[in-house]
């Protein structure tokens, strides 16, 4: 029995050598978290796998969920449609960095009968419908930035996720910085007390509600409005524009909050003080440990984010994501540079 | 148990003990594993909830606040949710299938019974999220142009009925879980009273009642059946996420009105595990599991009190087995 265990053992060690004598050969990597960038992750970490060999098994289980499998040490990386906050970073076992690899906008559908044309909207009119203050469409005060059109007496239905979700984290987080009731009242957070309206589960349960209850107005992803075609309104961004959304619009958002993201990763970029910004928009991250335990795999991630950074930039808008601009995808490469493992850097700067 | 085993070869006899022995501890183990889930169940969302319990106490069960934001947790919105959409769902349900069962089995040609009860069967088998479906494509749009504009302008004056007709809200939830629990309560008690004895509908018509007296005869012989199948319905309403996420609207907020959005215990825990952010959040939804299975041992307790109850001793007549 025992000379078996210790022929086990040198057979491991002998393993364990073979493995660093070849790095990246046959890398597994694995991560697990955020449902929002599944799809350009799926893709990338496949492009990525013919390209390099390295094997990465991305689970999308949720930000939530995510986070407690980094906390547990069980996944190589995680992802989240929210940064952590101080707290919540204090909470984890080691230093944490934040990547940020995409942007995504959160829009408004609705569904006016008998209403032709764009809505317009401003941040006022927003927070007061899901404040429950405005219930009716032609409410003066909706009725004052659509001047000119006749907006119908429907009571308004005003939907939100039912399920937590990185969506409602962007979309309360902007009701926060534009609305100093909605901060104070309800806050932001992956779900929140919502003071009126109803909850559909997922993107499709929102635009489902949306779609079929006229008079109703929900939020959804940018890339789910778009493949569906739903209605989607205008709105005021804090240059005091009218945007439509776009990811040329959202992109221009993540650049209006470069500056602030420089100084700290996981600034919100909602309410960008740019003119031609999509003022509802969010960033979604990787979370990586600052010092890697095992020193091939910290390298072979850091070599995967350094990539996702520039070849994989250039994927993610035929997925309806909107790429980082440059200034942001330099801040990311300045911090692969702080990636350790053992206190010695992963890789080398360039 | 009470009939005595035959006697055996006297040959055999030690490999028959052993064969005994080894089944009767396997199916003792069989039984044993089903006590060992159900404590599992507990000791798990106790642990769970351990943080939750000792932040906020028995609050948990009265506050009707739920803001993750704040970190504040109270259950009550989920508790009404889950007792009045049930409770609505069991007030349309139970006279409904009642009515069919008693049609079927003594008035329906039995040829007639058969095929019906096979389609209600039928029923028992659709996946929940068809349901919630078709709670949302088509008695939606129905509760929301028909329905419910009549119930408001009728009876509007009720804080039952108040409000917009939106079409999904807790009225919604209601007639889906009815629709959902029929087949279980119509096949139920119509195999409850086929299988009364027949002894029972001649004598009640030899002493000269009327074919429908009669059939109250055979009803109150039954009744201890009944009421399983019904607290069998009870059950799966009270349990039910899919379906009644898709429909009641999912607002943590308790109103009087059925036309308003609420949302059930199962409802929110199916919403918002995932993305639970912070401990206190994830223990406060274990919690509410928590609190959802010793709701439903309370139902199950009550339920065989009642059977006990109106079986009034009788243990002669079918369905008290």
């Amino acid at each position: 029995m025992n000379r078996n265990l210790s022929r086990y053992g040198a057979l491991a060690a002998l393993l364990a050598l073979a493995a660093t004598a070849v790095p990246a050969a046959a890398q597994n990597l694995t991560g697990a978290g955020a449902t929002f960038p599944y799809p350009i992750y799926s893709k990338w970490f496949d492009t990525y796998r013919q390209k390099t060999g390295v094997t990465i098994n991305y689970q999308s289980i949720g930000s939530g969920a995510g986070i407690q499998q980094i906390k547990a040490g069980t996944v190589d990386f995680g992802a989240s449609d929210a940064a952590l906050s101080n707290d919540r970073l204090k909470e984890l076992p080691r230093p944490v960095l934040h990547f940020p690899t995409v942007a995504g906008a959160v829009v408004l559908a609705c569904n006016l009968p008998g209403f032709k044309g764009t809505l317009h909207l401003t941040p006022e009119v927003l927070a007061g419908i899901y404040l429950g203050e405005i219930t009716i469409w032609n409410d003066k005060r909706v009725a004052a930035v659509n001047p000119g059109v006749a907006l119908p007496s429907a009571p308004i239905l005003a939907v939100h996720r039912a399920d937590g979700s990185g969506t409602t984290n962007i979309f309360t987080t902007y009701l926060s910085a534009v609305s100093g009731k909605w901060k104070e009242l309800v806050g932001a957070n992956t779900s929140v007390s919502w003071p009126s309206g109803v909850g559909g589960k997922g993107n499709d349960g929102v635009a489902g509600l949306v779609r079929q209850t006229p008079g109703a107005i929900g939020y959804v992803e940018l890339a789910y409005a778009k493949q569906n075609r739903l209605p989607i309104a205008v709105l005021r961004n804090r240059a005091g524009r009218f945007v439509e959304p776009t990811l040329a619009s959202t992109t221009a958002a993540v650049k209006g909050a470069a500056a602030a993201l420089a100084k700290d990763v996981r600034a919100p970029i909602v309410d960008s003080p740019a003119p031609d910004a999509w003022p509802i928009s969010g960033l979604t991250y990787l979370l990586v440990y600052r010092d890697q335990k095992n020193r091939v795999k910290g390298r072979a991630l850091a070599e995967l984010i350094r990539w996702a950074m520039r070849d994989g930039q250039e994927m993610v808008e035929a997925l309806d994501y909107a790429r980082l601009p440059e200034a942001v995808v330099k801040v990311n490469e300045a911090n692969l540079l702080e990636l350790t493992s053992g206190g010695k850097p992963l890789l080398a700067g360039q | 148990m009470g009939t005595p085993w035959p006697a055996r070869p006297p040959g055999r006899a030690r490999r028959w003990a052993f064969a005994d022995g080894a089944y009767r501890g396997l199916l003792t183990a069989f039984a044993l594993f089903v006590f060992v889930i159900a404590a599992l169940i507990v000791y798990e969302s106790a642990r769970g909830s351990g943080l939750s319990v000792r932040t906020f106490g028995w609050s948990f069960l009265t506050s009707t606040e739920w803001d993750p934001v704040a970190g504040r947790f109270g259950a009550l919105p989920y508790l009404y949710g889950t007792l009045v959409s049930s409770g609505l769902a069991m007030l349309l349900s139970v006279p409904l299938g009642l009515g069919a069962a008693v049609f079927l089995a003594e008035l329906a040609p039995r040829r007639v019974g058969d095929a019906v009860a096979f389609v209600v069967e039928l029923l028992a088998s659709i996946p929940s999220i068809v349901y919630g479906i078709w709670g949302l494509f088509v008695l939606a749009p129905f509760l929301r142009t028909a329905l419910e504009p009549w119930l408001i302008r009728h009876l509007g004056f009720l804080p039952l009925f108040e409000g917009f007709p939106f079409g999904i809200g807790m009225l919604n939830a209601g007639i889906v879980l009815a629709v959902m629990v029929l087949p279980t309560i119509v096949s139920l008690s119509r195999e409850i009273l086929l299988s009364t004895p027949r002894t029972l509908r001649e004598a009640a018509l030899a002493l000269g009642s009327t074919r429908s007296e009669a059939i109250g005869v055979v009803l109150d012989a039954a009744r201890p059946g009944i009421l399983g199948a019904v607290i069998l319905g009870l059950g799966r309403a009270l349990g039910e996420t899919m379906a009644v996420t898709m429909v009641i609207g999912n607002a943590s907020r308790i109103s009087a009105s059925l036309l308003a959005p609420g949302a059930t215990m199962a409802s929110v825990i199916a919403n918002e595990f995932t993305e639970a952010t912070g401990d206190l959040y994830l223990s406060a939804l274990i919690e509410i599991a928590l609190v959802l299975f010793v709701l439903t041992l309370l139902v199950n307790a009550v339920a065989r009190l009642l059977v006990h109850w109106a079986a009034g001793g009788r243990r002669d007549v079918a369905g008290t087995a």
